[in-house]
């Protein structure tokens, strides 16, 4: 495979990373040559091999629905670019 | 006092020979002297580490420290830590001080062992060579020409410098063995599940494992049995009973059987390497141990695998870094997603979006089976392969990595390059074995040379216990830099 330079947009807007063209282009160089490396993988035949999500066979463990947290709202917005009355403000979404 | 081990500083605590105090104003004045050079630490905060030592002193003289109380250790950057600038290596996070303490960190407070300061990585703990930090590349203390291997590159060469006698790391593909290999220490990656991740900055969780850095098997072992333990606020932490690490270090090795799997000594291990592990193989074949060949088939096919893994998996962690709630946010926008693009543009390195296009693409629409799913179907066969070597031996052994440390800037431009520095070192991650680096040798230019042992789920103790006797009957770990 390879992709072209609008891909690399596509996929950076999906990301959420701006990109310009320059950048488009060169990273898309390195990602085709990363994919290339990748593409090993295809020639093995996987029928009825099992995905494997997680190095060990976990379960989810259950705990009691009671608050474990204290209230610690001032010193974790105090890492926030921008708060006001206790909320994260960003730019207006709705008119 | 430089180039001890953590079990030396123990003794002379115990014995009032020295303080905690004493310990880490020398070491303070040996990262102020040679720091400078290395670029081993991104923070250091003199303040907060004698008050730790007064109070690790004071515990002390009230009869109530533990073995390790007042010996200090460097934590890499990725621990969150209260109080502590803790950047993770990202432009992202220069400016987060972390308003709480990592599992990991609490465990080394209750021990009573003072943070040294934070040290330097790759950005995200992406990267083989410690050169996609925001803060700089760290320098090979063996030769500052040359990378300390990464991504926990500044736990590395600190360690190997004397400017921490260990250091936390991290190793998500090789992240502590392979920096380990380059710099000559010892470095240990547990089992997966058995260090908690609670408050380490996530970048592939399901491969993501803390473990500790050091000068020898030994101190490894003491320093596990810090780090590791259940933990419920990380909901893949393994509920398990204690156990004592250093317990087997004495046992001799007779009987002990040793894998080699074929596929680590084929045509991509060559000269002083191969000559290397091939001696310490001999080694222990004088310790009692035989060797029998194994096969790992589908290990060749790890680093591929990795490469759509921890990318899919990144790039759903580093979701969280949008200029909202912590760290680095653009100065211009107009609207959300215009804030989004140009924070995420200018706050994370080229390394690092790299990894997160990659992850984005094989997660989306019409990639997702032939790339992700097949990814998770070859882990399993990987895992698979491992499963059936353990039927033959207790222990598998090889290199850690193909080549010594390699000169700043060779293969930075090269990504395919440098995520082959991870070859031996990632199926290990893929399965979730335990996995341990220490120095085997030298090649002709000085430069230390790794040698990998990789034991079966939980036989961490077993493996320390064969890196121990190994380090007993030869002095590799010894050796140091030139001027350290």
């Amino acid at each position: 495979m390879s992709l072209s330079p609008d891909d690399v947009k596509r996929i950076a807007h999906l990301a959420r990373i701006r990109v310009t063209d320059a950048e488009a282009e060169h990273t898309r160089g390195q990602l085709n040559g990363i994919f290339d490396l990748i593409a090993a993988m295809q020639a093995v035949d996987t029928a009825g091999v099992a995905p494997m999500a997680h190095a060990r066979d976990v379960f989810q463990r259950l705990r009691a629905d009671v608050v474990t947290e204290p209230d610690r709202r001032d010193a974790y917005q105090a890492a926030a670019p921008q708060t006001e009355a206790g909320l994260y403000l960003v730019p207006k979404v709705i008119e | 006092m430089s180039q001890q081990t953590i079990k030396n500083l123990a003794d002379l605590l115990a014995s009032g020979k020295t303080s905690s105090v004493e310990l880490c104003q020398d070491y303070l004045a040996r990262i102020g002297a040679r720091n400078p050079e290395l670029n081993a630490f991104i923070t250091v905060d003199p303040d907060k580490t004698l008050a730790e030592a007064r109070a690790a002193d004071a515990a002390r003289a009230a009869g109530s420290a533990g073995p390790l109380t007042g010996v200090p250790v460097a934590h890499k950057d990725i621990f969150c830590a209260e109080g502590w600038l803790t950047t993770c290596g990202s432009r992202m996070l220069h400016n987060f001080v972390s308003p709480y303490d990592a599992h990991v960190i609490s465990q080394f407070k209750a021990a009573g062992m003072p943070t040294l300061g934070k040290t330097n990585m790759d950005e995200f703990a992406m990267g083989s060579s410690n050169e996609t930090s925001h803060f700089g590349a760290v320098k090979n203390p063996w030769d500052v020409a040359r990378v300390p291997g990464g991504s926990s590159g500044g736990s590395a060469a600190c360690v190997a410098a004397g400017l921490a006698p260990a250091a936390t790391g991290t190793d998500t593909g090789g992240s502590i063995r392979q920096p380990a290999a380059l710099t000559g220490i010892t470095g240990l990656k547990p089992t997966y599940g058995v260090v908690s991740r609670y408050g380490m900055i996530a970048f592939a969780s399901s491969l993501d494992q803390a473990g500790p850095m050091a000068r020898t098997a030994e101190d490894c072992a003491l320093l596990l049995n810090v780090m590791a333990g259940f933990d419920e606020r990380d909901s893949t932490s393994l509920e398990r009973e204690n156990e004592d690490y250093a317990r087997d270090l004495a046992k001799p090795l007779n009987g002990l059987r040793i894998g080699l799997p074929k596929e680590f000594f084929g045509a991509g291990l060559t000269g002083d390497t191969a000559q290397a592990v091939q001696a310490a193989i001999n080694e222990f074949r004088k310790l009692g141990a035989t060797t029998v060949e194994v096969s790992l088939p589908n290990s060749g096919l790890s680093v591929a695998a990795y490469y759509v893994i921890a990318p899919a998996e990144a790039s759903s962690n580093l979701s969280r870094f949008d200029g909202v709630r912590y760290g680095y946010r653009t100065k211009d926008y107009t609207d959300l997603t215009d804030m989004y693009e140009k924070t995420r543009a200018e706050g994370f390195g080229a390394e690092v979006k790299r990894r997160i296009l990659i992850g984005t693409y094989v997660l989306s629409h019409g990639y997702y089976d032939a790339y992700y799913i097949q990814a998770q179907k070859l882990r399993r066969l990987i895992a698979q392969d491992f499963a059936k070597a353990y039927e033959q031996c207790d222990v598998i052994l090889g290199p850690t990595a193909p080549t010594t440390a390699f000169k700043l800037g060779e293969k930075a431009d090269d990504p395919v390059q440098m995520y082959l520095s991870d070859i031996y070192t990632i199926a290990v991650n893929l399965a979730g074995l335990p996995g341990i680096s220490m120095p085997c040798g030298f090649d002709a230019q000085g430069l230390p040379i790794g040698l990998q042992l990789i034991g079966d789920y939980f036989a961490e103790a077993r493996m320390l216990n064969v890196a121990h006797q190994y380090q007993l009957a030869t002095d590799w770990h010894q050796r140091t830099p030139g001027g350290y």
